[in-house]
């Protein structure tokens, strides 16, 4: 009985980062239907930010990494997007593989810039040590990703109920040619999505330098499991989103504690076929009467 | 008339280059090379018929790939195995006793049927419960994406079960033939073409039936098929159970060619790489799709072996320049520009018989 | 003549919105009747209900004697029930005799479906000959006019052999000349078949209906033949405005 507590935190942990990885997407992805492969790889660039900025200061102020690789990875992405992916609108699988050949282009550079071996950001005194949680020991890193993770997840729903980008942004995303009409200049709330949507996996890449090392490859670890996160919780919900995080979060932990760590993994994508079979849009839907 | 001529035409000249000219003047090492490339070539048709023809994108054929690939390397490691019954990894693994889902794969009937019924049997099952379900386009090619993943980590991880991130290798007997010796890899470079070419023709004649027009149709408009009294659930599981057929065998040719199957060889990259040559090639043609496996496998290669990083950045960019530029890929170019040809041969009055497309608003 | 399609207590709800608040609709074998009423009155819904689209929260629909609520789709087809689109879908890749000829085969087995269409079944070359795109027959879809479109939806509809036909606004968006072309196609169709017609052109109805249902905020409003209907006030309250603007 004792083990089914200690995997909790472990358990809220693993769906913080899950999380913190997937929030990015629910812009990109959930409100305008774009999938980034690329996303991977600005996970990985908000990563190398925290670790230049630990080489250009000395210091590792994860305070000051946060909102640099939230505009590295934000800039990166809004260029992406003028650049390529806004020729691809309407044409979502031929939009993913185009972003699988921008991530490959990146991963490269990564490996040209920093060297193939993987990096390693040094975590700040303040996060160093744990808390005792139902007798497992929960590092304050993780602890601070999961604040990170609500924190920011506070943050997105106020900018998207409370600010008029956010309206703007949601009126877009719910019928396009509408919210043209009545005056939303689409294209810049395109810009400003995709800025904020790429910006967070720059902030879930300073989150994840303070639980293991920054190489290349970063991105692609993540990539799979930040979709499906997506693909449970239901395109464009936030709500959403938190619960399939924590819930694919607790599956993963617990199907690891009882079996291993490869056979969680099929078991959490049979999970996944088998929720679809009930819900085959992912938790929460948007109506629509069109006939697509 | 003329246009199924030239096809049949330009059919046999392939077939007489790959069965004739390639074996004569190839050295050996580079005639085992094409058979590999021509073992990808069959999993890119595959991804043709299902991607191109039928509109799944299926970024997990990896995972048929290695179904098929394992069963074939099962039964060979199994011939091999000295006096225990087990083969070389397990020993080293500490596993005593063989694993039961090992022991039919003793087996060579068995075994050759597994590497088309398996795949064929995991497609299926996934087929219909995604299709059922109506989740389809990007949804879909993440949860492939995702197989593929999953497949991977347990492959690795089973270790003992799986011989882990190596793989299976080291076969020493191949149907009774010494992998090594020239004349087994000639063998196996023919069995591979044919195995081809048949595939080709059969996906072919799919294309042209009905059901291949169905699949088509239901590509572009999968709810308005449901209107015609047809249910597109069956017809794209079918497909995807054939595409997938087409890999698993393709995996199970690859293992004599190259000596092995390892996870490296089917995770998400590599499923993803063979996507990308089908759109190079042309992913509208099923003629598109094993050309582009090929130059790509080739151009691979070709720059691996020069310089390693730069095939990254040249993968990358050519693959954005064609989703950009030519989202038809090579074969699309070439219509494109035997159409413009063909235009100025003929005199201009012969294009007026086309009628314009109207494009009207129709109030909702 | 006998009850082809019987639609009792429906009822369709939408996020709290009654798109369809309690319909019952008798339509008889060999009938053609026509659906009118202003914008979000149901009528599409109605349809949609039908064939098997969207599922009511309440009520029945009888055709033939089988229930259709519950069932998929394409299964509702199979029982012989086609239907077009407000926009019309036709496989603009596909010819225009490989549109009618799927539309024609769904009754082939899986097997049969294999082998390669040879020549123009008899089915398919009458469908093409009553919608007037024989000369087309061979051209990929995507060149058509959407006149033409809409006529090829027609066809590809006579080619199921259904035993009941949808038609929802079949000339909405048409010219002129194309509205008296698929008008005389109606007449024609109607002659042996059960027809249902969605439709706000007004001068379209006085001409080609016989039969007419106005429905109104997801009721049957009125029913009766076209004179009786245009007369009745209760119709001319609730197009008050509009149907001057219609009809002229």
């Amino acid at each position: 009985m004792e083990s089914l507590f200690n995997q909790l935190p472990i358990g809220l942990s693993i769906a913080a980062v899950l999380l913190l990885i997937a929030l990015g997407l629910t812009f990109t992805f959930g409100q305008m239907g774009v999938i980034n492969m690329a996303h991977g790889e600005f996970i990985m660039a908000g990563a190398y930010t925290a670790y230049m900025l630990q080489d250009l200061t000395g210091t590792q102020a994860v305070a000051v990494a946060l909102p640099v690789a939230f505009v590295v990875a934000g800039a990166m992405g809004w260029l992406l997007e003028r650049l390529a992916i806004r020729h691809f609108y309407g044409r979502p699988l031929d939009t993913l593989l185009l972003t699988w050949g921008v991530s490959l282009v990146l991963q490269q550079a990564a490996r040209d810039i920093f060297g193939a071996p993987n990096v390693q950001v040094v975590a700040p005194s303040w996060l160093s040590g744990g808390v005792e949680m139902f007798g497992s020991n929960l590092p304050y890193a993780r602890l601070f990703i999961m604040a990170l993770a609500i924190i920011c997840v506070i943050a997105i729903w106020a900018y998207m109920n409370r600010s008029r980008q956010g309206r703007r942004m949601r009126a877009v995303m719910q019928n396009r040619e509408l919210a043209g009409c009545s005056g939303v200049d689409t294209e810049r709330v395109d810009q400003l999505t995709f800025f904020i949507g790429s910006g967070l996996a720059g902030v879930a890449g300073v989150a994840l330098t303070l639980i293991g090392p920054v190489g290349p490859n970063l991105g692609t670890y993540y990539i799979v499991d930040a979709f499906l996160v997506v693909v449970a919780g239901g395109l464009g919900q936030l709500r959403g989103a938190v619960i399939a995080a924590v819930a694919l979060g607790l599956l993963n932990s617990y199907a690891e504690f009882w079996t291993d760590a490869s056979l969680a993994k099929v078991i959490v994508f049979a999970a996944i076929i088998a929720f679809l079979q009930f819900r085959p849009q992912g938790l929460f839907v948007l109506r629509s009467r069109a006939l697509t | 008339m003329s246009e199924k001529l030239r096809g049949y035409g330009l059919f046999a000249l392939v077939a007489l280059l790959l069965l004739v000219v390639a074996p004569l003047v190839l050295p050996p090492f580079r005639l085992d090379e094409l058979a590999k490339y021509l073992c990808f070539a069959i999993v890119a048709l595959g991804i043709g018929l299902a991607w191109g023809q039928g509109g799944m994108l299926t970024l997990g054929q990896g995972v048929f790939f290695g179904l098929g690939g394992y069963a074939m390397g099962m039964y060979l490691k199994l011939h091999d195995a000295g006096p225990g019954g087990l083969p070389d990894f397990m020993e080293w693994s500490g596993v005593e006793t063989l694993p039961a889902f090992w022991k039919p794969f003793a087996n060579p009937v068995v075994a050759l049927a597994a590497v088309v019924l398996v795949p064929v049997a995991v497609a299926l099952l996934l087929g219909t419960l995604v299709f059922r379900q109506r989740v389809r386009g990007a949804y879909f090619a993440i949860l492939s994406q995702a197989l593929a993943a999953a497949f991977v980590i347990l492959l690795v991880g089973q270790q003992g079960l799986t011989g882990g991130t190596n793989g299976l290798t080291n076969f020493y007997d191949i149907f009774g033939q010494d992998p090594e010796a020239e004349s087994t890899q000639r063998s196996m470079y023919f069995v591979t073409a044919l195995v081809l070419g048949v595939l080709y023709l059969g996906a072919r004649q799919l294309v042209k039936s009905r059901f291949g027009r169905l699949l088509v149709a239901v590509r572009d408009g999968e709810d308005r098929v449901r209107f015609l009294g047809y249910n597109p659930a069956t017809v794209k599981t079918i497909t995807f159970a054939i595409s997938a057929g087409m890999a698993g065998l393709a995996g199970a040719l690859f293992v004599p060619v190259v000596g092995i199957i390892s996870p490296s060889l089917l995770g998400v990259v590599p499923s993803l790489e063979l996507v990308v040559a089908v759109a190079i090639g042309g992913r509208y043609a099923l003629a598109g799709a094993i050309l582009g496996a090929i130059i790509m496998n080739y151009a691979k290669t070709g720059f691996s072996e020069e310089f390693a990083g730069g095939w990254l950045y040249l993968q990358g960019a050519l693959f954005i320049l064609v989703m950009t530029l030519a989202p038809k890929g090579a074969i699309g170019v070439y219509h494109q520009a035997r159409d413009a040809l063909a235009r100025r041969r003929r005199p201009p009055a012969a294009e007026d018989d086309a009628p314009v497309p109207q494009k009207q608003e129709v109030p909702a | 003549m006998s009850a082809l399609l019987e639609i009792r207590g429906l009822e369709v709800v939408f996020d709290g919105f009654r798109a369809i608040d309690g319909i019952d609709l008798t339509v008889d074998q060999g009938e053609l009747r026509f659906l009118i009423g202003p914008n979000g009155a149901g009528k599409t819904t109605l349809i949609d209900v039908i064939t098997g689209l969207t599922r009511p929260a309440a009520g029945s629909v009888r055709f033939g004697g089988t229930e259709l609520v519950g069932h998929k789709e394409h299964k509702i087809v199979r029982l012989g029930i086609g239907r077009t689109f407000q926009t019309s879908v036709v496989f603009e890749e596909l010819s225009v005799v490989e549109n009618l000829d799927l539309a024609a085969s769904f009754r082939r087995p899986l097997a049969a479906l294999l082998r390669q269409r040879r020549g123009v079944s008899d089915t398919v070359r009458a469908a093409l000959e009553t919608i007037g795109l024989t000369d087309l027959a061979e051209r990929p879809a995507g060149v058509l006019s959407h006149g033409q479109r809409q006529w090829l939806e027609i066809g590809m509809l006579i080619a199921q052999g259904p035993k009941l036909l949808l038609l929802d606004e079949p000339v909405a968006g048409m010219s002129k000349d194309e509205r008296e072309r698929t008008g005389e196609l109606l007449t024609e169709i109607a002659k042996d078949h059960t027809v249902i017609v969605i439709e706000h052109d007004m001068e379209f109805l006085r001409r080609y209906a016989s039969q007419v249902t106005v429905l109104h905020e997801g009721t049957v409003l009125v029913e009766g033949d076209v004179a009786a209907v245009q007369a009745d006030p209760r119709v001319q309250e609730v197009y008050l405005g509009r149907s001057r603007e219609d009809a002229a």
